[in-house]
């Protein structure tokens, strides 16, 4: 009898997915459209990158929930853990500050992007709609013996040559990328002595350079030091913060502070000035 | 619900991949965006396979999941070796072969 209900059930849920997972289908799925949606329009690519490691998160739940149990594990571990941390370490390289540029070099672009993504999506979900996918059969029987079990099976009998193609292009791409981003350095690194006697030669600066926060308030490493008059110098502070544009001058803080203590005072005179007036 | 959903999704998350590719111009974002299309291949397959009731589709998933891998890593090292010639990752810049 709990035989016969049990196939019963089966033989439905093979026709169509549990109200849960339903329910997580819409929620879920809309949430990965719209992180799809922030990859494409976030002007930041760490945003953009953020979006899509979420929407990929998503997925993975999918996978999960369409009894790919291996792919969904391995899409956790190697697309958000491995890919994605690789994206973000290149975003960092290449400089976070670094946003797109929205001047259009051919005119109407964008529009005829839009226009042509639209087209193919109406097309691509037609030809979904037009189908005929009746078949459903669900992976209970696959996922019996184990779904990693299974996998194995399949990778190391009928699949076991593109299995050993990958590990050949996994070398490649090892390889290449290290190719590809190592630099040879084609002249010898100069010494010490040869930089000194250079800059002897150029006298521009021939001492070290100026510490910063001489002679202002604050000795941090992103006040300019201050010159004899009194202005601040720029060159104390070191080249990266003045490319950022970092600086903290706070040489007129001293001259800020006597202003507000003096209006302070000149408050509490003022109001003692009224009190005494309204004791008269 | 019926599982075709999925596909639809998939289908939905490509299209905006491939918009994605066409109105970018940062060479990582456009990457990214191939990444998501990558991705929403690989939720039909898994799709695929759980409609057939065999695994083979999430077998192809798998294979795809590995190249995106190998992918990336020549894609991002070609950008970053890009990016230290020209000091830019806009896809635009890199017209040295134009007249």
């Amino acid at each position: 009898m709990t035989a016969q209900l049990a196939a019963h059930s089966t033989s439905l849920a093979a026709y169509s997915t549990s109200t849960g997972e339903a329910f997580q289908f819409w929620v879920l799925g809309t949430v990965a459209v719209i992180g799809a949606l922030c990859t494409v329009f976030m002007k930041k690519s760490v945003h953009s990158a953020l979006c899509l490691a979420g929407t990929m998160i998503i997925l993975a739940v999918f996978y999960l929930a369409n009894g790919a149990y291996f792919l969904g594990i391995v899409q956790v571990v190697v697309y958000t853990g491995a890919i994605m941390m690789l994206f973000l370490f290149v975003v960092m390289l290449v400089g976070v500050t670094a946003a797109d540029s929205l001047t259009e070099t051919i005119k109407g672009q964008r529009w005829l992007a839009l226009l042509c993504g639209l087209g193919f999506g109406i097309l691509l979900c037609a030809g979904i709609g037009n189908a005929s996918l009746n078949e459903f059969n669900g992976l209970a029987q696959a996922n019996a013996g184990g779904n990693v079990e299974g996998l194995a099976t399949l990778i190391f009998t009928k699949y076991v040559f593109a299995f050993e193609i990958t590990g050949a292009l996994l070398i490649t791409a090892a390889v290449g990328a290290m190719v590809l981003t190592h630099r040879e350095r084609t002249e010898r690194a100069k010494t010490q002595r040869e930089m000194a006697e250079e800059r002897v030669r150029k006298n521009v600066q021939l001492p070290p350079l100026p510490a910063p926060g001489v002679y202002a308030r604050h000795n941090a490493v992103d006040i300019p030091g201050l010159l004899p008059d009194g202005t601040p110098s720029e060159l104390t502070v070191i080249k990266t913060l003045r490319d950022r544009g970092q600086i903290r001058d706070v040489s007129d803080e001293a001259l800020k502070d006597l202003k507000a203590l003096e209006q302070r005072s000149g408050e509490r005179l003022g109001r003692g000035d009224r009190a005494e007036e309204a004791a008269k | 619900m019926n599982p075709v959903n999925y596909l639809y999704l998939a289908a939905l998350l490509f299209t905006i991949g491939a918009t994605g590719v066409l109105i970018r111009r940062n060479a990582i974002v456009v990457f990214m965006c191939i990444e998501l299309m990558l991705n929403a291949c690989n939720l039909a397959f898994v799709t695929f396979s759980r409609m057939h009731g065999n695994l083979d589709g999430q077998i192809i998933a798998f294979f795809t999941m590995v190249v995106a891998a190998a992918e990336v890593v020549v894609g991002l090292a070609i950008i970053v070796s890009l990016f230290r010639s020209r000091h830019s990752a806009s896809v635009d810049d890199a017209s040295l072969m134009k007249l």
